[in-house]
């Protein structure tokens, strides 16, 4: 292949080095057997994975990022599958609009929209802040399960519908029985992607924190500031092990190639 | 396509939810910016940027994101032109190496730069091993680190966006420039770049914007003399109480996005006439 000389090669390996190096070395410190945090690390030892379950506040909050992720992903989806239906399947007026307010959540700052959320539903309408924080996160999960599911429905023959109810099936039931098993690996991506987004969230979750009410990446961030010890190696290592199995689901139902659209 | 009234019901669900719960709230939040004693009024705004730790906040943001998205492009673009003319098995597995620090926690890898360029991080216990320094390098909170870490954090975005277009490069193309007689830089300059331009933009909006409304990066690789807009509008908000100078601050983070993009879309339209 012309036009991909040495000099290309190695300038795309060594930005790849920059890409995943931080993320070997993170790994390497997590076994290692000092009390801080040290790369290459001495000795192996697997008690700073260990110490992770240790940390009360490690597992409660992993258990409310769980939930809220699961719960935000659910509702979204819930409410998602119809609007991506209806957005691609049928023609009408403020089609374009309204297309473009269910992907807006993407465009609004996270740290605004936290913000906003606190502002005006826990302070002003005394929301709980746990049902605020599964409001947020269903909100800025929305456009993904809209993107992912619309994509989705492109690809699917609306003529095989037709036939259910030329023949006789009603709308609900040709939608149940055909639609969606027809869609259902784009509703599975449309799953761990908004997972993913919701579970990792930072700038909306940090404002919605309370009592006994935090995320994991919550607090992650609040432990650094404090400790340096291995454990947050070591947790950082869980989480890249979840990404791992995420990204072989997404491989397997949308295609990593998806990203590059 | 067909007509129907009932699809308006398919949405409604979803838009009830969008409009009390991202619409209102942030209405709430722009409109008391502008609310004063009688009627609407912009003191607020004056007051910000007559201050001048705020507007030295808002200087530093920009220049931040600014230089965040030159590395971003200057790394990626050669890189994802590599990409893109690599086979197609290859490419797939650089495509792989993107997307996992993509999906990855943000705090996981602005924390795996704390590792790395701490005062025991490695670059400073290598360089006190090698007798290259006397004591460490403040290489860690400050603008370097909170750079550093942008551009981490935003270099897969824009090789993402930058490969999506290239690999849409007909080779053949290049291949014809070449056999009429182009050097390598004619045909970069004449064939590549000018096709690559769609995906820059998008690359470049994603990352600028991506670099301005930043928090868990800024907040860890940060110090308290680096303090950014989304540091501001947390420390206004929760530190300080001070529900008006945040939403004041989340304000302008709007504005400048929406603006950026304007102006990035509205000189690639320039660009493509």
């Amino acid at each position: 292949m012309k036009g991909k000389g040495k000099f290309l090669t190695l300038f795309a390996l060594l930005v790849y080095f920059f890409l995943i190096i931080p993320l070997i070395i993170i790994t390497g410190a997590a076994f290692g057997t000092d009390e801080f945090l040290k790369f290459p690390p001495r000795g192996f030892s697997l008690k700073w994975l260990a110490n992770i379950f240790k940390v009360e506040m490690f597992v409660r909050t992993f258990k409310i990022s769980l939930e809220i992720a699961v719960l935000g992903t659910v509702l979204a989806l819930l409410v998602g599958i119809p609007a991506a239906y209806g957005l691609s399947r049928y023609d009408f007026v403020g089609k374009n609009f309204l297309q473009g307010f269910f992907l807006s959540p993407v465009l609004v700052p996270g740290i605004v929209f936290g913000f906003s959320l606190l502002n005006f539903l826990v302070i002003k309408y005394e929301m709980p802040v746990y049902t605020s924080l599964l409001v947020g996160h269903t909100v800025i999960i929305m456009p993904y399960i809209i993107r992912v599911i619309s994509s989705s429905l492109e690809n699917f023959d609306y003529s095989i519908e037709e036939a259910a109810i030329s023949l006789g099936a009603s709308k609900l039931k040709t939608f149940f029985v055909i639609v969606l098993p027809n869609i259902a690996s784009g509703v599975i991506a449309a799953f761990i992607l908004a997972f993913i987004n919701s579970f990792n969230n930072v700038p909306v979750s940090i404002f919605l924190t309370g009592p006994g009410i935090s995320t994991l990446p919550i607090q992650m961030m609040s432990y650094v500031e404090y400790y340096f010890d291995p454990t947050i190696a070591a947790l950082s290592v869980v989480l890249m092990a979840m990404t791992i199995i995420l990204m072989f689901i997404i491989e397997k139902t949308l295609g990593l190639s998806y990203f590059t659209k | 396509m067909k007509k129907n009234v009932y699809v308006y019901l398919l949405l409604l669900p979803g838009l009830i939810i969008l409009l009390l719960f991202l619409a209102v709230p942030l209405f709430s939040t722009v409109f008391r910016t502008f609310q004063g004693d009688e009627g609407l009024t912009l003191t607020k705004y004056i007051a910000f940027f007559k201050d001048s730790y705020d507007r030295g906040v808002y200087i530093r943001t920009l220049k931040l994101a600014l230089l965040t998205t030159l590395i971003a492009v200057i790394l990626g673009f050669p890189t994802s032109y590599y990409i893109s003319r690599v086979s197609r098995r290859v490419r797939g597995l650089y495509i792989i190496f993107a997307v996992f620090p993509l999906l990855t926690s943000p705090v996981v890898r602005s924390f795996s730069w704390m590792v790395i360029l701490g005062k025991n991080g490695i670059i400073n216990s290598t360089l006190l091993k090698l007798n290259l320094i006397e004591e460490p390098l403040r290489l860690l909170y400050n603008e370097f680190s909170i750079v550093i870490g942008l551009v981490y954090l935003f270099l897969p975005l824009m090789i993402m966006s930058l490969v999506g277009v290239m690999e849409n490069i007909d080779e053949d193309l290049i291949e014809a420039a070449e056999s009429l007689g182009a050097t390598r830089r004619e045909v970069f300059a004449r064939v590549i770049f000018p096709l690559s331009i769609p995906g820059l933009i998008v690359g470049s909006v994603l990352v600028f914007t991506g670099s301005i409304t930043a928090y868990t990066t800024p907040q860890l690789l940060g110090g308290s003399n680096t303090t950014v807009l989304a540091t501001l509008i947390y420390q206004n908000a929760m530190s300080l109480f001070d529900w008006d100078s945040a939403s004041v601050v989340a304000t302008i983070m709007i504005l400048t996005t929406v603006f950026v993009t304007f102006l990035i879309n509205k000189l690639s339209s320039r660009l493509n006439a």
